[in-house]
């Protein structure tokens, strides 16, 4: 009777300290800490893009953006119409369909157009999502959560802009898988990825692939600054949006 | 009541067990798809939804059919229908099995399906649509059960389930505008950005569905001697003249918004189907099929002698069925991505395995619909139902 009694109180004591403990160790196990955020990450109200096609408008020079852009996020390269893109090239009628003119002058009708998703400030793929994979942060960037994603491809008919791919297939059995980068994971089959505006990069710091590859033709910067470089180019010149009558507000502007 | 489905003729297992061989064997072919993912179809970047989503859209219409006799039967307290709302509801419920079926076949990761319920989102019809869907299914199964069991033990139907079936019809009416909706808000889709889809979508629905399901019951009819009667058939083919015609009338108005307004975005979509865009004639041939058929199909139901004549009536039924299939089943999901995002063509044709996958389907629904039918009509047997009076 005594021995259980003292071996009750110990038991007793061992539960309260314990239950002290408690949420001290869950908050450090289950990840509820704080996140550690990079004191130098970038930060916007409204990320945009302003691409200045006077100066980047050759396949070459797009391609090689998308090179650096697609090794970067360890975008496959697929020789079909299921290939993967986040970043590409196309001509004035392909990329304002809407806003084609007859008898354009000739350069402008061999002038190539980097596209890449618009990260709208209302964007049709996040309202039609079933499973909120696809977001829209605070600062409008449109992001993925390719755990989340069931493939249901939903998003991909509502984007008026073709920015979306579907892992049709197991997207490493066309990596390099030699070359990957290791910062950024891959993908399984079964999901629809976009370009991110380099979310990864904005948040060590530092800008998107395709603005630090383009020598000054793409400008990347807070929508909502006066001050901010995009600000500064889309007071100077005149630029245009894909499809802005659907009402999306696409965050990439281009200088024509 | 389930053991009526245990007891049958050996025809009746034979076709069982047929159904299930060609479930079995497309299986491996949705297995191979399981594997090496939905590549081994014919979709694309640009045409990232085609058969199964189509399929899925034209039995969600079937599903909601039944509202048609349920609508006269119940609300209205129409006694004709008395032996056609059971086979009504029982046709839904094979047909929401196989939407279902569909959407899952044609998800990239099926596993996770699951996350639609774990993280409900109101802003996505998709949601809705399951909601409805899955909600329909259990209406139906609720419903035709409780009916069908009062009608076995000769009692009148329990009151409770009054409020329930008047809440299944507004139900179907749901479960198809909301299919519409899926379709009909997206931005740049010129061919589904119409506010008609939903009302196109239930004329076209209310005479496909009756239209499939006295087709079903001539066989039924055959097999089991099982027959609703005339007078409710000759009302159900009023039903499907007044839906084809309003469907056809809907159509029109499309085509005239799109080419009066001379908008290339709407007119582009409706050039690809009857003439082909950009050397891309693929559903041209079947369009013009559909639209002769749909057209053949009114000139034969609307004079009274014509829809009446009860040979010439299956005829009519094959080739309106085949008419709106062409329209909701093959067209409907490929002319929205025609022309694409680009405004330029895509092709896409279904592969052998998308089609063995639907053949799968197809059979699944086959086989609920077999069972739900012999347990129905075995009832209207010990009932000394089978063959309701001729007028």
């Amino acid at each position: 009777m005594k021995q259980s009694r003292r071996n009750f109180l110990k038991f007793a004591g061992i539960s309260a300290a314990g239950l002290c403990l408690t949420p001290a160790a869950g908050a450090l196990a289950s990840g509820k800490a704080h996140p550690i955020v990079n004191k130098a990450h970038l930060k916007a109200k409204r990320w945009a893009m302003v691409i200045d096609t006077r100066k980047l408008n050759t396949k070459e020079q797009i391609e090689k953006l998308a090179d650096a852009c697609h090794h970067w996020h360890n975008v496959p390269k697929i020789p079909t119409n299921q290939d993967i893109k986040w970043l590409w090239d196309a001509s004035y009628s392909e990329s304002f369909p809407e806003q084609e003119n007859n008898h354009m002058a000739e350069e402008l009708e061999e002038r190539r157009f980097p596209l890449l998703c618009n990260h709208c400030e209302h964007p049709p793929c996040v309202r039609v999502c079933p499973t909120k994979a696809t977001f829209q942060r605070a600062d409008h960037i449109v992001a993925m959560d390719y755990h989340r994603c069931i493939g249901c491809r939903y998003c991909m008919a509502a984007c008026p802009f073709g920015a979306r791919s579907f892992n049709f297939m197991d997207p490493r059995l066309h990596l390099d898988m030699d070359n990957l980068n290791m910062k950024f994971p891959t993908r399984m089959r079964g999901v629809v990825e976009k370009c991110n505006f380099c979310v990864e990069k904005l948040a060590e710091g530092e800008l998107p692939v395709c603005v630090t590859k383009s020598e000054g033709a793409i400008v990347f910067g807070d929508l909502t600054d006066p001050n901010s470089p995009v600000r500064e180019v889309l007071r100077k010149d005149f630029t245009i949006r894909r499809k802005p009558e659907l009402g999306t507000e696409p965050g990439v502007y281009y200088i024509i | 009541m389930l053991e009526k489905a245990l007891k049958g003729s050996p025809r009746y297992w034979g076709w069982i067990l047929f159904l299930i061989i060609v479930i079995g064997l497309c299986s491996l072919v949705y297995i191979n798809q399981l594997i090496h993912g939905l590549t081994v179809t014919g979709m694309s970047r640009d045409i990232s939804w085609g058969f199964y989503i189509a399929q899925f859209t034209y039995l969600v219409g079937v599903a909601a059919s039944g509202v048609m006799i349920a609508l006269p039967f119940y609300l209205h307290n129409y006694e004709k229908y008395r032996g056609l709302v059971i086979m009504g509801e029982f046709l839904a419920i094979s047909a929401v099995v196989m939407s279902l079926c569909f959407v899952l076949v044609d998800i990239g990761q099926p596993q996770r399906a699951m996350n639609m319920i774990l993280h409900p989102t109101p802003n996505s019809m998709l949601f809705w649509d399951m909601v409805v869907l899955c909600g329909y299914l259990a209406l139906n199964v609720l419903i035709g059960w409780t009916c069908l069991e009062s009608e076995r033990q000769r009692v009148h139907p329990p009151k409770w389930i009054k409020p329930i079936i008047y809440l299944s019809v507004v139900w179907g009416f749901a479960i198809h505008t909301v299919t519409a909706f899926l379709y009909a808000g997206l931005p740049s889709r010129h061919y589904w950005l119409s506010a008609i889809v939903a009302a196109r979508f239930l004329a076209a629905a209310f005479c496909a569905g009756p239209a499939l399901l006295l087709l079903i019951l001539y066989v039924v009819r055959k097999l089991t001697g099982y027959y609703q009667g005339d007078a409710a058939t000759k009302t159900l083919t009023k039903t499907i003249t007044y839906a084809m015609c309003v469907n056809v009338f809907f159509f029109m108005l499309e085509l005239f918004t799109a080419f009066y307004s001379n908008i290339p975005g709407h007119m582009e979509p409706m050039v690809f189907l009857f003439s082909g865009l950009e050397g891309n004639t693929s559903l041209v041939g079947w369009m013009w099929a559909a639209a002769a058929c749909c057209i053949l199909s009114i000139i034969l139901l609307v004079p009274p002698k014509l829809r009446d004549n009860k040979s010439l009536l299956p005829f009519t039924l094959v080739i309106l069925v085949f008419g709106t299939w062409v329209d909701k089943g093959m067209s409907f999901v490929t002319a929205g991505f025609t022309p694409n995002a680009f405004n330029t063509v895509t092709p896409y044709w279904p592969t052998s395995s998308e089609i063995a996958v639907s053949v799968m389907i197809w059979s699944i629904g086959a086989l609920v619909l077999t069972i739900l039918y012999k347990i129905a009509t075995d009832i209207k047997r010990d009932l000394s139902e089978l063959t309701p009076e001729d007028e």
